[in-house]
């Protein structure tokens, strides 16, 4: 970088970045703050259940719960490892 | 009646206990019978921060044990007739604080003071939710920073869910937003949160803005609270901070960069 370049140089105006991300992991986090509390543990016994049979990755287990007027929706989603030899090699 | 307020923000080094210190201050001044506590067992501060730390015979957790009464444990204040200090003890003794017997301390302190103010320790762990269970009112410090905002939201959560006052599902804890250390010069050039922008993602009012300032680091240097400073900014910030909070209506100050002269740029102020 030449003298001038650093001279020259501006700070980016970052406010707006700061802004955005807070919206939406505040957004996230509103939405979570109405979760039972048993919902982790839930999702650990889950995968422990899973794991006897199937090597899976604890990542590959999403559980949502989803709120739709006085519907709860209870989502599991469990991705199978693809192949056999994937499955032994995890 | 007497008011119970917990100053608490989840992250550390925001000015939590600097606006106690002030708070308390300026509430005594204007002739409140006031106290401030520190819930910070193990890492008691608000004594240096108001100046009485070679005064300290008995802490907070010798009354919640039993053994002194508050009486013996109170600090008067130097400068204000009015105003008392309980401060946190030294030993990392957490299990002292058990609901009931924070309650019967905060009950007996409500026969004698009109505010009582909680000086929360960072975190949401214990102390924190001792420091904000009895809450009436909560001042919420937030810094015009990411990690800041996102805590005080979390703050906000825990005052909504797990406060007396959301148990009994009576009232909810009157909040008001406090944002500390603002840098008018910084939010001008896009480089920090604004006001607006604080208050939109929190969305509670707001009682007032506190600007950087270096009399804040003098203040608690010398263990005098910052209101006492009524040549600082921050100092007059605060001071507007407890006017607003006893009703007066206020526009808010310091929110725009000091334009600074030549003169001034040379020789600093």
């Amino acid at each position: 970088m030449s003298l001038l370049d650093y001279l020259r140089r501006k700070r980016k105006p970052t406010a707006n970045v700061a802004k955005e991300r807070l919206q939406i992991i505040l957004a996230r986090e509103h939405a979570s703050r109405h979760e039972p509390d048993y919902l982790p543990v839930l999702k650990r016994e889950l995968l422990e259940v899973v794991g006897k049979y199937v090597n899976i990755d604890p990542a590959a287990i999403k559980v949502n719960l989803e709120r739709d007027g006085d519907c709860e929706i209870l989502e599991l989603n469990i991705a199978l490892p693809e192949t056999e030899e994937e499955a032994i090699a995890q | 009646m007497a008011r119970v307020i917990v100053v608490t923000s989840g992250k550390g080094g925001v000015g939590k206990t600097t606006s106690s210190a002030s708070f308390a201050t300026g509430l005594a001044k204007r002739g409140n019978k006031t106290v401030v506590i520190d819930f910070d067992v193990g890492l008691r501060n608000l004594d240096l921060i108001m100046g009485c730390e070679r005064r300290v015979v008995y802490d907070f957790v010798n009354v919640l044990n039993n053994e002194a009464n508050l009486k013996q444990a109170l600090i008067k204040d130097k400068h204000c007739d009015n105003l008392f200090v309980l401060p946190a003890s030294q030993t990392r003794d957490k299990d002292a604080f058990t609901l009931e017997g924070v309650g019967r301390v905060l009950d007996e302190l409500k026969e004698e003071f009109d505010y009582i103010i909680c000086d929360s320790p960072a975190g949401i762990e214990k102390g924190a939710i001792m420091a904000l269970y009895y809450a009436d009112e909560a001042l919420i410090i937030t810094n015009p920073e990411v990690s800041s905002v996102r805590d005080s939201d979390r703050i906000l959560g825990i005052l909504a869910a797990k406060s007396k006052r959301a148990e009994e599902g009576s009232d909810p804890i009157k909040e008001h937003l406090i944002i500390t250390r603002y840098v008018p010069k910084r939010v001008e050039m896009g480089q920090m949160l604004s006001v607006e922008d604080v208050q939109e993602l929190l969305s509670i009012p707001l009682l007032g803005v506190i600007p950087e300032s270096e009399t804040v680091l003098s203040a608690s240097n010398s263990g005098v609270p910052v209101i006492h400073d009524e040549m600082s900014l921050s100092g007059q910030a605060y001071s507007d901070v407890v006017d607003r909070f006893m009703g007066e209506e206020l526009p808010l100050r310091f929110l725009e960069a000091e334009k600074k002269g030549l003169l001034k740029r040379l020789f600093g102020t």
